[in-house]
């Protein structure tokens, strides 16, 4: 018997690809840097620590206990946001990581409030540069050259779940879904063959089955194991084999239906898992046929097309939400899956205002034939760049958004809110709400802690060890009462006493 | 909201594509080519001029 639906929590990480034209001695990651510090602006002296944590005592998910000697000064530009973000440089690229979210839509937004973070992030790095240069963001996953950079999902999943299950199940999962989740691409990459144009940015950049890594020999099934929660209840489920998008519909497709999945699988509700002949070279195979004809084999001896597999794992997810229920974000994103992969049937072009992989194809397509040109034009590979620009006027997508000819999920207004406000359901809140009010006191976080200097002879650490904890409803009346971290720490002190 | 747009999407989408298998079709081809047209023409007045370069020099090495 298994442990019953636990509330998933969700969130993405973004890395960005960065440039600077003109610029000779471009480093990227002194670019990286000077784009984080520039928007961060103070708020960057606040560290990010790499401590590891022990449980926390509280049952609320927070107390207090000292500070473990500080080795937390990491060299490198980490930054936590008023919203609960953290916003960094990872290797040598910008990265996003959204802020813990309870729903797939609200991690959708939150994903796309880091692109507008990373546009404004830009313009405010955008003097420091010398004349004639200019900075470029991509919210991609390719420079077409054989270099990869991630976008990657994480999932809370309960530790009672075999991770042998997620990994028969997924695999047949992520090898199709892509058809949904593909940002498209022009050529082909890696030592994979040559192709005019993919479905997907990342597929030619997977070589194993399941592993540790996630820079080289990039595996479909990722095995970190760190879930910034109790490891006795809780995994953290790392999936990097997704392209970054930037269609509102499609991220929300793939959180939500992927959530759905976990669901299932650790609810025990789906059948015999599809076990795929030979997934890694099922996956790029896929991604080079924009037309959905390619069929792959199963173990079995049995072949199926990417859409026929997930229309499998439709009829099984559809089956489980009648029986268990799911939450409204997640059925929004069932439903939109169910239109897309009709329409993709059909005519994978309809789906030119959903989907990113056909709205650039339409795009790219159009110019082909307008201007003559061959698909190994560098005029190609500039559109297929620049529809992932983060530059509010130059990004491709967002023309196509703006016009009404792709559709949107979220405002403005909404997606600048989440820039500035954390997710009340999650512990996120607690971070994002302590680093507006105590900044100043606040010597450095991470996603289970918070480590305050209140002015007294030592720092003290605040453990979140609990994502579920450190809500609005179970701290704001804490916060209202502390107007400083001092009253914070005193008020935490003295609740535990009690 | 959304669930509303997406629905109205749905319906003023569907009717216009039966009436343009029959007489409408190329009214609706025509339209259809007007409108890409005027995409392409907003798009090329942000494109990166210089494409053959800024591609050639656009290298991302020690991503994930």
């Amino acid at each position: 018997m298994r442990e019953p639906y636990v509330p998933a929590v969700l969130g993405t990480e973004t890395e960005f690809g960065i440039t600077v034209r003109n610029q000779a001695d471009f480093n990227p990651v002194v670019a990286s840097s000077m784009v984080i510090n520039s928007y961060a602006g103070a708020a960057s002296r606040i560290q990010w620590s790499f401590d590891e944590e022990s449980p926390g005592r509280d049952a609320r998910g927070f107390g207090y206990e000292p500070p473990p000697t500080a080795d937390y000064e990491s060299g490198l530009v980490n930054v936590v946001l008023g919203n609960g973000a953290r916003f960094y440089v990872d290797h040598a690229h910008p990265e996003y990581s959204t802020p813990e979210c309870v729903d797939a839509r609200q991690a959708a937004l939150h994903d796309k409030a880091g692109e507008l973070v990373m546009a404004r992030a830009v313009l405010a790095a955008t003097p420091l540069l010398g004349a004639g240069q200019r900075l470029f963001v991509f919210k991609n996953n390719s420079d077409g050259k054989g270099n990869s950079y991630g976008s990657h999902e994480n999932y809370l999943v309960p530790r009672a779940v075999p991770f042998s299950d997620l990994v028969r199940h997924l695999t047949g999962f992520f090898v199709s879904r892509q058809i949904f989740t593909g940002a498209g691409k022009v050529g082909g990459e890696n030592g994979r063959p040559a192709v005019d144009y993919q479905i997907t940015q990342r597929a030619d950049f997977f070589e194993e089955e399941v592993g540790l890594e996630t820079t080289l020999k990039r595996p479909i099934i990722n095995t970190r194991d760190e879930p910034h929660a109790d490891p006795t209840r809780y995994r953290r489920l790392h999936v990097i084999i997704g392209d970054a998008n930037l269609s509102e519909v499609q991220i929300l497709m793939k959180l939500g239906v992927t959530s759905v999945m976990l669901a299932a699988i650790t609810a025990g509700s789906l059948g015999e898992p599809v076990i795929l002949d030979d997934p890694v070279d099922a996956l790029w195979r896929i991604s080079h046929d924009p037309t959905l004809r390619t069929v792959v084999r199963t173990a079995e001896g049995a072949s199926a097309t990417a859409l026929e597999l997930q229309w499998h794992y439709h009829e099984w997810l559809a089956k489980h939400v009648e029986e268990h229920g799911t939450t409204d974000a997640n059925l929004e994103a069932l439903g939109e899956w169910e239109g897309v992969l009709t329409d993709l049937e059909h005519d994978p072009a309809s789906t030119a205002d959903r989907l990113d992989w056909t709205a650039k194809l339409r795009i790219l397509e159009a110019y082909r034939e307008r201007d003559r040109l061959r698909w190994t034009d560098p005029k190609l590979r500039m559109l297929d760049l620049q529809y992932h620009d983060v530059d509010r006027e130059r990004s491709l997508h967002r023309r196509l958004a703006e016009s009404g000819r792709m559709r949107r999920l979220f405002s403005e207004a909404e997606v600048h809110r989440a820039t500035q406000e954390p997710p009340e359901e999650t512990r996120a809140w607690f971070r994002g709400r302590c680093v507006d009010k105590y900044g100043d006191a606040i010597v450095a976080a991470n996603w289970d802690s918070l480590i305050f200097d209140a002015g007294e002879e030592s720092l003290k650490r605040v453990p979140m060890m609990d994502p579920l904890r450190g809500t609005r409803q179970l701290t704001a009346e804490l916060l209202e009462r502390s107007p400083h971290a001092a009253d914070l720490i005193q008020a935490l002190e003295n609740d535990l006493r009690r | 909201m959304a669930e509303q747009e997406r629905r109205q999407t749905r319906r003023s989408d569907a009717p216009q594509e039966q009436e343009g298998a029959a007489t409408q079709g190329t009214h609706h081809a025509e339209e259809l080519t007007e409108k890409i047209d005027d995409l392409l023409d907003e798009i090329d007045s942000v494109l990166e001029e210089n494409a053959e370069e800024f591609v050639k020099n656009y290298v991302q090495k020690g991503g994930q």
